[in-house]
């Protein structure tokens, strides 16, 4: 299993711990250097940045500019990379990381087809490299390292697991944590894709032994089973950590994609209801609202006490 | 995009899979034509992007002329799920000796095609029994994996073959058309012991679209949702009378959710996306404004990069230009929220600390 800590902060003997360098690529775009620029701000090391046609350049009078993701590794060593390439580059781009050595890759763009996310996954698999999305606000360990676009206000460093499908849900719903004393140790965006680099599975067998946890947030929404898949996980394994879910899409119309490309209910498969009847078997409560995340897994906290 | 069952056929025959002969219409002119051309007696299929259409009386047989003239207004007429219909497909009817089922989908959880077949067809999938389930890796299927598929549906003698045949063809379109679901059912052994494809559902990766000019003529779209499209807005209509307006899919289906839980119907769920400006959320007020069904909107905003302000400012340009007189309930979070507050003061537009409030404001101020 990743040892996806070992990833993003690194042990105590690296000399880069706590500081592991990450590559952009797309560095150049509008949305890229935006949030390159926001990542520099939160603490985030990134150490090169990778536009074809513009290596030799820097990115804001700092970070250099690569043609090409092998020479940024070369340069740089580092395993981590962020992907902001337009959809339709985004196999390329992608295929390149991972022949380059990048161990995590985080992809953010959405309208990535299916089949290209499969073959990537598929090149993932063979190089023993994480993919988290696409279509995911990304990977952050708050405090410390944030590779994504989410904004900085709703996080701070903590002891809860949060795992989300949706960006602002996840913005949401750490906040309402936040406000109420919950801070977070990881947060991982899974996507809004009907095929992730990284499932909600996945990430949950990434988070569920860190030692000082103390609890789980599953942010899922309609379509596809991943959501059941990880309660029957829980049931399976016995975990016992106060964990709590809430699903987006109870109200949506079945067979229509609701904004995201996976969040679509065929016929029974993927429905609200069909999540939330096997979390409850797993004994996990489910919020009606964002907002009652927090007051739920207060709950569970006390009964697990 | 989820094609039609005579759209889906277009693609089996180009695939060369065995169909009945069929012709589809969208007028009893046209119809009368097809059948001189087809001959009686056929079967009248309402073309419906949605299941359920027997029960629904939406599949009648047809005899003669008389019939013709009663049924085919009839079934056009029909609304089925809400879905009204698109076209009517006459088909010649079959001699049929046994219903299998067939399909290649996308198993999303373990991230590769699955080919589900079964020697018991002709229903709904979650009632099929005898499910044989293959994986498939990205959708193409050896001639190996067919006959192990035939094997254990206890298909005997030429039908092995033609199954074989017919799965190969349907994988090779899956794949190339990148499909979710590409589903034969009923796939029917016919009394002359060959096997035909009696119906087809056909759903593609709309992320795909750019590599697949060939299909865009299937596409349905109104010219709303068109217009969100080309906004980079995600749209779909309902069919209440508050419009749901957010940023990012999930929050806008957490609204959708806690407004019916509240007693609210939603006009419409409208995801703005992350990178909110001015001009799209104006864009997204206009096609509000299009909506007639809309008495009040709806706003759930969580701007941690977008500025709440910029948000503020399309409301008040959309009132300045008469583009909407509607009342809007929103929340807005995020980056210099009390001075976008501040902005809406004296405006239609009332802001609430948290969504809670606003729907409820919304739901009683509706009713009012």
């Amino acid at each position: 299993m990743t040892d996806i800590f070992k990833l993003l902060r690194g042990t105590p003997e690296d000399p880069d711990y706590k500081k592991k360098g990450v590559i952009v690529q797309g560095i150049t775009g509008a949305y890229g250097s935006l949030h390159a620029k926001n990542m520099i701000a939160y603490g985030t090391n990134i150490v090169a940045g990778v536009t074809p046609g513009k290596g030799g350049q820097k990115f804001e009078d700092k970070v250099p500019i690569y043609n090409t993701v092998k020479e940024a590794v070369d340069a740089t060593g580092a395993k981590i990379s962020i992907v902001f390439v337009p959809a339709k580059f985004f196999l390329g781009a992608a295929k390149e990381a991972l022949e380059a050595g990048i161990k995590l890759l985080v992809a953010i763009p959405e309208h990535i087809p299916v089949r290209d996310t499969m073959e990537v996954l598929d090149l993932a698999n063979k190089k023993g490299s994480v993919i988290i999305g696409p279509n995911t606000p990304g990977i952050m360990i708050p405090e410390l390292i944030k590779i994504g676009i989410m904004p900085p206000t709703p996080f701070k460093a903590g002891k809860i697991a949060v795992l989300s499908k949706s960006g602002t849900l996840l913005y949401e719903i750490s906040d309402a944590l936040t406000n109420a004393g919950f801070g977070q140790s990881i947060t991982i965006g899974i996507g809004g894709d009907p095929i992730n680099g990284t499932r909600m599975i996945d990430a949950f067998e990434m988070v569920k032994d860190i030692p000082d946890l103390e609890g789980l947030v599953v942010v899922g929404e309609i379509g596809g089973d991943s959501e059941e898949i990880l309660a029957q996980r829980i049931i399976d394994i016995g975990f016992k950590k106060p964990t709590v879910a809430y699903i987006a899409g109870r109200a949506a119309p079945k067979e229509k994609r609701m904004g995201h490309a996976g969040a679509i209910v065929m016929g029974t498969y993927g429905s609200a209801e069909s999540k939330v009847s096997m979390f409850n078997k797993a004994n996990i409560p489910v919020a009606k609202r964002p907002s009652q995340v927090p007051v739920l897994l207060a709950g569970k906290m006390q009964q697990s006490d | 995009m989820r094609l039609l069952e005579f759209q889906a056929k277009e693609l089996f025959r180009e695939y060369g899979i065995n169909l009945l002969p069929s012709k589809a219409s969208t007028t009893i002119e046209e119809g009368r034509k097809h059948a001189k051309e087809l001959g009686y007696p056929f079967v009248i299929k309402i073309q419906v992007p949605v299941g359920g259409r027997g029960k629904a009386g939406g599949i009648q047989k047809c005899q003669n002329d008389d019939e013709l003239e009663l049924k085919y207004p009839q079934v056009l007429g029909l609304t089925i799920k809400g879905e009204k219909a698109r076209a009517i497909l006459l088909e010649k009817m079959a001699d049929i000796k046994k219903e299998l089922y067939l399909s290649l989908f996308l198993n999303r959880s373990k991230r590769c095609y699955t080919v589900i077949a079964s020697p018991d067809g002709g229903v709904e999938i979650e009632s099929v029994k005898n499910q044989i389930i293959k994986e498939v890796g990205l959708g193409n299927v050896s001639e190996q994996v067919a006959r192990e598929v035939a094997k254990e549906m206890k298909l005997e003698g030429r039908s092995v073959d033609d199954f074989v045949e017919i799965l190969q063809k349907l994988a090779k379109l899956t794949v190339e058309k990148e499909a979710e679901l590409a589903e034969i059912n009923p796939l029917a052994i016919m009394q002359d012991g060959s096997m035909m494809a009696l119906d087809g559902k056909f759903v593609t990766d709309d992320n795909s679209n750019f590599r697949h000019d060939e299909l865009q003529k299937y596409q349905e779209k109104t010219e709303i949702e068109e217009r969100a499209e080309k906004s980079g807005f995600s749209l779909v209509e309902l069919d209440g009378d508050i419009a749901v307006v957010g940023n990012g899919a999930g929050l806008v289906m957490s609204t959708l959710d806690m407004l019916s839980d509240n007693g609210g119907k939603p006009a419409c769920f409208l995801d703005v996306g992350g990178g909110a400006t001015t001009e799209s959320v104006y864009e997204a007020l206009t096609l509000i404004s299009k909506m007639n069904r809309v008495k009040g909107i709806l706003v759930n905003l969580y701007g941690g990069i977008v500025k709440t302000t910029v948000v503020a400012e399309a409301f008040l340009k959309a009132y300045d230009d008469k583009l909407i007189n509607l009342p809007v309930f929103a929340r807005l979070k995020g980056t210099e929220s009390e001075k976008a507050k501040e902005m809406l003061k004296e405006s239609r537009t009332k802001i609430y600390d948290s969504v809670e409030e606003a729907i409820n404001a919304a739901v009683m101020g509706i009713k009012k």
